[in-house]
């Protein structure tokens, strides 16, 4: 329950000291506002007001009787601690929908750098607690990606901004609306020279109207968007080759070679899951495609590849011309370097013509993407393997430098008011504009935000945002494709979405999120709107909506100089983080204790550098060093990378947050701190220094070689083909039926098993993440990762091969194998852990004491152990994102994956009450619905034709340490790759001796 | 290890030199008894009991905390689910061996060289079982739930499972601690009426009169005592086995790599009597020194126990050469590399620490004049202490730490508090004995009686 205050005076509350109170407090102790939390005495005041609590002893007698019947009739609603304080009722007419314990579905959408991607929340009594993949949205086609399945998380988050503020002090809506009503009343005479609007990447065509509709009306003001991992570079590269902005969409399905120019097109993007289902539907023996792939830092695209090299960001760039000229762009030839890799590239992309693609990442240079568009022309290819439609977002393209713009004009005071949609830039904008300071010229700063963050302390007034599934809004996918957002919740914190600000700025001031998207699609859907609008919702994309594809044409343009010049020293990288994004994740517990597919590091980020570049400065991983760059500096742990190009160190941003809430605060460094808006991505000529301390990291992996084992086979699909039986050979086998002493154990009706496809395979962490959404897994923190104790029940196993500087990547998903001879049961004193007739290896949690023999005498080692009280039992906001089907593990029990059990429970329900079996793919377990290569499959393997016995009967399938006689249910299949015949045996050439 | 005793038995005639001459029933019985009821309590009695007591607060102190916050105090991680906790139990169970076999297997094979020393090594097993019991049931992550690892009649109809070589344990365990109990109180009869009869305080009069349960003296008892110690000498010898049998298949049962052995039941049993003897020493050496015990625990004792330590190191060193043998020969990539790891990987100054104390440094017992040397024969009790220590640490910590997947190996570290409690183990260990000494006869009273030369004759009638 929350009042509002209308307190007028303005003590200011101290946020700092709140803090450090709210640090202290532990089990059930609740807080209204800050100023209850203080205790100060505009509340003794306030509470005197509303409930007539005296402020000192003088009650009279009229007073204490009121207080007295008040008291008693509280009594009763208090009296069982369980019970929530405020009024509650009971439903006198339920509704339609809501049948209690079963979940209900909606569609909406997750925000990815401002694009839409098409998910499904589950809700519980409305009450949303899963986020997946949508199957008919372009960008998902049913898969999902970290962020996606973590966003949950942080609809939940205590930390999240609670409360309308201005200064400090808590203010209703409407005196927010009408201090923006003084501020048009002013500007509206200078034609709104002074009013700045600054949103992140914005594809919403609702607030694109809006804010348009704001600009006819005071033509003078600017809309400034900023979006720290923004995609200026594509749209300058297009604006390069063809001569105008566009955004390019590819089908990787169509394509039976790739080439990778630091794109990471399986690893991040708003389309990242549809990028990953395209690639992999090539990744099979018979159609296999083959992937190119340049970059300077190891990526999950690189790890796939089937040739990878680490290049530079300057040599990539003559790389990229060397390819362009092999593959008959006009106009280069001349200055391209000559090289063998390139010219086997470019040889294998032209005899695909057509069918071929070349890809450039984000963080490449304009020309860069220019030659990539060129080569594709070339090739044949636009058309076929790339599209190329209108950019979705409406603000120049050119981010950076409409940033800087309006940076000037704030500092030179020409900024009366400044209205910050999202985003955080006081964080995230490049460090030489020091965008922070020159704000605070502006003289009136109104923010709306998730959270009170580093922006949120230098705005007067803060507007709790609504969260993206508390929100109505539209969005649309990098193809155009809108989606209604929808919201599954009331805001929880009294959130306002960015409609709502907006309107505060239109003559409809008052009109909610949900009249405003309505009003913009109506007569914009096709046939009868009512119709169109639920099946628009129902759907979760609007038909029709995706852009037309634009005709191109490649114009010549010039190459970049820097192209033919060598990187002088070292070169600082910049990359968003791959679990917590730009920072704007860092509050999240979920990705902060994620695994990052490369590192295998959580809770930090770090200085990443080829091992060869370690040597020459003489430091090793988890020593410090000091980074500099045009006179800023910044101290990072070093982190020796496998695969990184030598001389470029790269730093991931979002770490180094001071205000980003209690778990992201002390987490990592600040790598924006080094960014500047000339060197976004790559910044030549840093300066190393080595210190004498140490930083520790939490890893999750030590070891990365296989050490001869066979954990993950790997064979070309040329000789698989040649040979199926190739992968049995690769390890020992397993012991005979008749090995065992034990009898068969009689089976059930069913007999439940998983393969996983190393082939598709991205490892993308997607399915960790909706694992511990699905199940419950709490967090440990950073020191409990350190002490080997993540709680994750998949974990993705990372492994190198080769050589230091160029090694082959593998990531294995390990969970348990559900063993049908499994070593865990057979010690656990208690019987705690037992086999169900169909197969799952079960875990009884109350029967539990914890000896831990299970997990010792696990061969995969892929129990946890709660050995502290690691769920929160206490705070309230946190319990709402569990899944009531799990239980809630405490301390002492060992856990693991359980198959999703309580998935496989329902389907039986459905199929029980319909007296029939339960039909091959009813039941999806939480990975496999997640992954976005769909490499997981689980189902009956007692039944020949499920999708599962299919898989499993490949002869690229085996299991994990058979050869113990364990008999796993989880199976794999081999990972295939397929290198250049021009290419195979000159691969890895000796660089570096260590 | 009953196998190892033959040798030692050829040493029977030089009986004169295990009680130094000229002692007679009165004189002997006057000693030993006032060590319990009238000599002045030693200073550095109440310096040793004073570090018993302060050590056994901090495990108290550790225990409430582990109790509060959980058993992720200690160094237990997801590859080393079994750290200080089993490792100390195993360590502890081990020196609690000697005491039994001395007791039972040295009475069936008549050495009454061991009648000096028998009384405090099966008071010594009784409190390093005491010790050894704590791990396994605070180690757990519910200890409140530990009686479940109990069959008992419930109405949930659960059983244990009998096929966890944890059950097995609970069994082996309270079986030897049971009759370990019973054999050294019913040992004590005879002593406590003495201690009854010789008391002068009405406290230890009553006391030592309930304990000694209406013993006279009289043939008929006797000869009962007689019947029942050989009868639980006959129980307690099949333990002494048993027990750290059934302890090594706690590993032998599992699969991992290092733990998975069939040398393992012979190779823990030679070990436990090897740390036993060598616990039997460290405390015998300063007790007989404090005591004046000299006479009764003569030179012949610590030569003898030397010797049984040299041959209980070379059994040992044999587990270890076959084990190393055993990984090579089997071809298993996951035992060579177990192996492998053990001599090279992280751990390798455990490995070569412990083969240094169980195998090198025991070789020094070959000479007599090392035997003979007090000093000597000290060190190389605390290096064997030591070098069984790191035996289970070798065994547990770094098998578990690199098993078969490389992806989930990891390293284990002891924490502060793994420390406190061990400490405090020891600590608890040497309070119960340091009370043990002051209260009760240490040394059997009447079993030294019959070595004296004035018991021959009745003695050879008893056995007759």
């Amino acid at each position: 329950m929350k009042f509002t205050v209308d307190s007028r005076r303005s003590t200011g509350v101290d946020i700092g000291a709140a803090r450090t109170k709210l640090g202290e407090l532990h089990g059930r102790e609740y807080w209204r506002s800050l100023e209850e939390l203080l205790e100060t005495d505009d509340f003794r005041e306030h509470l005197h007001r509303e409930f007539r609590v005296p402020i000192d002893s003088g009650v009279d007698r009229r007073e204490l009787l009121t207080l007295m019947g008040a008291s008693i009739a509280l009594a009763g609603l208090t009296g069982c601690t369980r019970q929530p304080t405020e009024r509650i009722y009971p439903y006198v007419k339920p509704p339609e929908e809501i049948v209690p314990g079963e979940p209900l579905f909606y569609a909406t959408a997750h925000l990815h750098e401002g694009y839409a991607r098409g998910v499904l929340a589950k809700s519980y009594e409305g009450r949303p607690i899963k986020v997946d993949g949508n199957d008919l949205h372009p960008a998902s086609l049913g898969g999902s990606d970290v962020f996606a399945q973590a966003s949950i998380l942080n609809m939940y988050d205590p930390d999240r901004s609670q409360t309308l503020t201005e200064r400090g002090q808590i203010r209703p809506w409407s005196a927010l609306l009408a201090a923006v009503k003084l501020t048009l009343e002013q500007e509206r005479p200078r034609r709104g020279s002074g009013l700045r609007f600054l949103t992140t990447t914005v594809t919403s065509p609702t607030l694109q109207a809006q804010i348009a509709a704001v600009l006819a009306e005071l033509p003078d003001a600017k809309w400034i968007a900023w979006e720290p991992t923004g995609r200026e570079n594509v749209f300058a590269g297009t604006k390069l080759a063809f001569g105008q902005e566009l955004q390019p969409v590819y089908a990787f399905d169509k394509a039976d070679v790739v080439l990778s120019l630091e794109a990471d097109f399986l690893g991040s993007g708003p389309s990242m899951p549809r990028h990953v289902r395209d690639f992999v539907s090539r990744r099979r023996a018979e159609t296999m495609n083959r992937l190119y792939v340049v970059e300077s830092t190891p990526t999950l695209t690189g790890a796939r590849a089937d040739h990878r090299r680490p290049l530079t960001p300057a040599a990539i760039e003559s790389f990229a011309a060397s390819v362009a000229a092999g593959v008959g762009v006009g106009g280069i030839s001349a200055g391209a370097p000559a090289d063998a890799f390139a010219d086997a590239v470019a040889a294998d992309l032209k005899s695909h013509a057509g069918a071929s693609l070349v890809v450039a990442g984000e963080t490449q240079p304009p020309a860069v993407h220019a030659l990539a568009h060129a080569m594709n022309a070339a090739l044949g290819n636009v058309g076929k393997t790339v599209r190329y439609v209108g950019s979705a977002a409406d603000t120049p393209a050119a981010q950076t430098a409409a940033l800087a713009e309006l940076v000037g004009e704030m500092a030179d005071g020409r900024v009366s008011t400044l209205v910050i949609l999202g985003g955080n830039p006081a964080f995230n904008t490049p460090a030489d504009l020091d965008f922070g300071k020159a704000m605070q010229k502006v003289g009136l700063r109104i923010r709306l935000g998730l959270y009170n963050d580093e922006t949120s302390r230098l705005c007067h007034w803060n507007v709790a945002e609504a969260h993206a599934l508390e929100s109505w809004s539209d969005a649309r996918a990098e193809d155009g494709t809108v989606t209604i957002l929808q919201p599954l919740i009331a805001p929880l914190f009294s959130g306002k979405t960015a409609h709502e600000l907006l309107a505060a700025f239109s003559a409809e001031p008052e009109k909610s999120a949900h009249d405003i998207v309505r009003d913009q699609w109506r007569g914009k859907l096709p046939g009868d709107f009512e119709a169109a609008w639920q099946k628009s919702l129902h759907d979760g994309l609007v038909d029709g909506s995706a852009f037309p594809s634009r005709p191109v044409a490649v114009r010549s343009f010039p190459l970049d100089p820097r192209a033919s010049t060598l990187d002088p020293s070292l070169t600082l990288l910049f990359r968003p983080d791959p679990t917590i994004w730009d920072g704007s994740y860092a509050n999240n517990g979920w990705l902060q204790e994620l695994a990052k597919p490369m590192t295998k590091l959580t809770w930090d980020n770090a200085a990443l550098m080829a091992p060869a570049t370690a040597e020459k400065l003489g430091v090793t991983t988890e020593d410090v060093v000091e980074l500099s760059f045009a006179g800023r500096r910044v101290e990072a742990p070093v982190w020796v990378m496998p695969g990184q190009a030598e001389g470029c160190v790269t730093i991931h941003f979002g770490y180094g947050r001071t205000r980003g809430g209690r778990v992201a605060d002390g987490t990592g460094f600040n790598a924006y701190a080094l960014r500047e808006s000339r060197t976004l991505w790559a910044a030549p000529g840093v300066e190393i220094r080595k210190t004498l301390r140490r930083y520790p990291l939490a890893t999750t992996q030590h070891q990365h070689s296989m050490e001869g084992r066979a954990p993950v086979r790997a064979v070309t699909a040329a000789a698989y083909l040649e040979n199926p039986g190739v992968v049995a050979h690769m390890g020992e086998p397993p012991p005979g039926p008749h090995d065992t002493m034990y009898p068969q154990l009689p089976r059930g009706s069913y007999a439940w098993g998983m393969a996983i496809d190393l082939s598709t395979c991205v490892g993308c962490n997607a399915c960790v993440i909706a694992c511990q959404s699905e199940n419950n897994i709490p967090i440990v923190g950073k020191e409990q990762v350190q002490r080997g104790r993540a709680m994750q029940w998949i974990r993705i196993d990372r492994y190198y091969k080769g050589s230091l500087d160029a090694p082959e990547t593998f990531h294995q998903p390990v969970t348990c194998m559900h063993c049908e001879n499994a070593p865990c049961e057979v010690v656990c004193p208690v019987n705690a852990t037992v086999h169900s007739a169909e197969g799952l290896n079960q875990m009884v949690y109350n029967r539990c004491v914890g000896t831990r023999y299970c997990s010792n005498n696990c061969p995969y080692k892929v129990r946890r152990f709660n050995f502290f009280l690691y769920s929160d039992f206490t705070t309230e906001i946190k319990k709402m994102v569990n899944n009531p089907e799990v239980t809630v593990r405490s301390r002492g029990v060992m856990e693991k994956c359980s198959y999703c059990v309580q998935r496989i429970n329902r389907a039986r329900y459905a199929a029980e009450k319909e007296n029939r079996p339960i039909k091959d793919g009813e039941i999806v377990t939480a990975c496999e619905q997640a992954c976005p290569a769909r490499a997981i499959t689980f189902g009956n393997v007692d039944d020949p034709e499920s999708r599962v016995s299919r898989a499993k009967a490949e002869k690229r399938g085996y299991g994990l340490l058979v050869e113990l006689g364990t008999r796993p249910r989880t199976s794999y299949l081999a990972s295939l790759s397929n290198p250049s015949p021009a290419l195979a045996p000159a691969e890895e050439p000796e660089k570096h001796k260590a | 290890m009953s196998t190892a005793e033959p040798p030692h038995s050829e040493q029977k005639p030089a009986t004169g030199a295990i009680l130094a001459p000229g002692y007679t029933f009165t004189t002997l019985t006057d000693k030993l008894a006032s060590i319990a009821l009238s000599r002045r309590t030693p200073k550095s009695w109440f310096f040793g009991a004073a570090v018993g007591f302060v050590l056994t607060m901090v495990l108290l102190a550790t225990i409430t905390h582990l109790v509060f916050k959980g058993v992720g105090i200690f160094g237990v991680n997801v590859p080393v689910g079994w750290g200080f906790d089993i490792l100390n139990f195993v360590w502890w169970i081990g020196i609690g061996h000697a005491g039994t076999l001395i007791s039972a297997i040295l009475l069936l094979l008549r050495q009454p060289w061991r009648n000096s020393i028998n009384r405090f090594a099966e008071a010594m097993t009784i409190f390093a079982v005491s010790c050894a019991g704590l791990y396994p049931l605070l180690h757990t992550g519910r200890p409140w739930l530990d009686y479940w690892l109990v069959p008992y009649p419930n109405t949930m109809g659960m059983w244990p499972n009998f096929r966890s070589p944890l059950i097995w344990d609970v069994f082996a365990v309270t079986t030897y601690a049971t009759v370990s109990l019973l054999f050294w109180y019913v040992g004590m009869i005879p002593d406590l009426a003495t201690l009854r009869d010789r008391a002068k305080a009405l406290w230890a009069k009553m006391l030592y009169g309930m304990l000694a349960m209406g013993w006279r003296g009289s043939a008929r008892h006797w000869h009962r005592y007689e019947t029942a110690s050989l009868l639980l000498a006959g129980l307690a010898t099949p333990l002494v086995i048993s027990v750290h049998t059934v302890v090594s298949f706690d590993f032998a049962a599992g699969i991992v790599p290092g733990w998975h052995a069939t040398i393992f039941p012979p190779y823990f049993v030679a070990g436990a009597i090897y740390a036993g003897f060598a616990m039997v020493l460290t405390l015998a050496i300063p007790l007989r020194k404090i005591y004046g015990l000299e006479d009764f625990i003569t030179m012949k004792h610590l030569d003898n126990m030397a010797k049984i330590l040299l041959a209980t190191s070379l059994i040992v060193a044999y587990g270890y050469a076959v084990e190393a043998f055993m990984a090579f020969y089997s071809g298993n990539v996951y035992e060579r590399y177990m192996m492998w790891n053990r001599a090279t990987g992280p751990y390798k100054h455990m490995y070569w620490a412990l083969i240094f104390c169980n195998v090198l440094a025991p070789q020094m017992m070959w000479f007599r004049k090392l035997r003979h040397s007090i000093p000597a024969l000290f060190v190389m009790a605390m290096i064997v202490n030591v070098g069984m220590w790191l035996e289970r640490y070798v065994i547990i910590v770094v098998s578990l730490s690199r098993d078969f997947l490389p992806s989930s190996w990891g390293l284990y570290k002891g924490t502060v508090f793994d420390w406190s409690m061990f400490l405090g183990s020891i600590g608890l260990f040497i309070a119960l004995l340091f009370l043990f000494i002051r209260l009760l006869p240490m040394i059997s009273i009447f079993e030294m009686r019959v070595i004296l030369p004035e018991a021959k004759v009745e003695a050879k009638e008893e056995q007759a």
